[in-house]
């Protein structure tokens, strides 16, 4: 069976509930890139994900055009990761954080050696964010000083 | 519009020299914002690396995922993982048809739970040395 085609199903939602249509990035050309530097086994990896992810002591994400961001310790103990978001169900990521940041997954991944080493921190976002200007000028800057600060050499994105 | 986002951030942190790869579990959305590596997991949203409580498979998810770095060579390209929901793929159907399901769009934080309230509003909690106020 194909995919889900999301973007008509958010366009007859829109228009049932009156909204304008959404107007979808759309990047035709080629995107930028840059090859990975040597093998996973040697790569030191960050990660980011827009599950709304928190810790246990932090602010929760508002639900109102939030882009704030979220450091998660790469050795936070999974039991105090939370989960809040406005536009998916949350029931399984907080039975199991990893279904959207795969904390556990990749801590795994190192000790057995398929990863060199993880970033000392994560970041997580609550991606539900209308404005992709927003994104552009704003949350993308941010987060990609943020790795550069971590030295990471390669960044692993999780939406939801 | 996660799916969106995560693409222009995955466009920026490329062009910024540093190799980015994104899952995806909404591919028509992914094609069109082009990020420059993505592994598609055909899974309801909410599931973007793997099924709760199933360690083995949410390792085998993303090892197959991440080797995407190295397998993928082409600027734009998506890996599809060979990994289903559900044998009868039911839950596509229902997927994001039935109208807006959106919690409202409020100012204030939105905690999983009271004790969380507590503990943040009393300046977080002792152990965690790294908490960023919202900006």
């Amino acid at each position: 069976m194909e995919p889900v085609a999301y973007i008509p199903r958010i366009r007859d939602n829109y228009a049932r509930l009156g909204y304008p249509e959404y107007k979808w990035a759309r990047n035709g050309d080629a995107p930028p890139w840059t090859p990975l530097p040597g093998p996973l086994s040697r790569c030191r990896l960050g990660l980011a994900a827009s599950g709304g992810i928190y810790v246990a002591g932090q602010v929760a994400f508002h639900h109102k055009d939030d882009i704030s961001l979220r450091e998660i310790p790469a050795d936070a103990a999974t039991e105090t990761l939370r989960a809040t978001h406005f536009a998916y169900d949350l029931s399984d990521a907080r039975t199991d954080p990893n279904v959207v940041f795969p904390i556990d997954t990749l801590r795994r991944l190192v000790r057995e050696g398929f990863l060199g080493s993880v970033a000392d921190r994560f970041y997580s976002f609550m991606g539900g964010i209308y404005s992709a200007r927003r994104v552009v000028e704003d949350l993308a800057p941010r987060l990609a000083e943020r790795f550069r600060q971590d030295g990471v050499d390669a960044v692993l994105l999780v939406p939801v | 519009m996660c799916h969106q986002s995560v693409g222009l951030v995955a466009r920026h942190v490329e062009a910024a020299g540093i190799p980015t790869l994104c899952m995806t579990s909404a591919l028509d959305i992914t094609k069109s914002v082009n990020p420059p590596r993505a592994a598609f997991l055909d899974y309801p949203l909410g599931h973007t690396t793997g099924k709760p409580n199933e360690p083995e498979l949410q390792r085998r998810i993303l090892s197959e995922a991440l080797s995407a770095f190295v397998s993928l060579e082409t600027p734009g390209s998506v890996r599809k993982l060979p990994f289903r929901w559900s044998e009868d793929e039911g839950w596509k159907e229902k997927a994001f048809a039935q109208g807006d399901e959106r919690t409202p769009r409020v100012a204030t934080p939105q905690y999983q739970c009271e004790e969380d309230r507590r503990l943040a509003e009393g300046g977080g909690s002792p152990s965690c040395a790294v908490c960023v106020p919202p900006e």
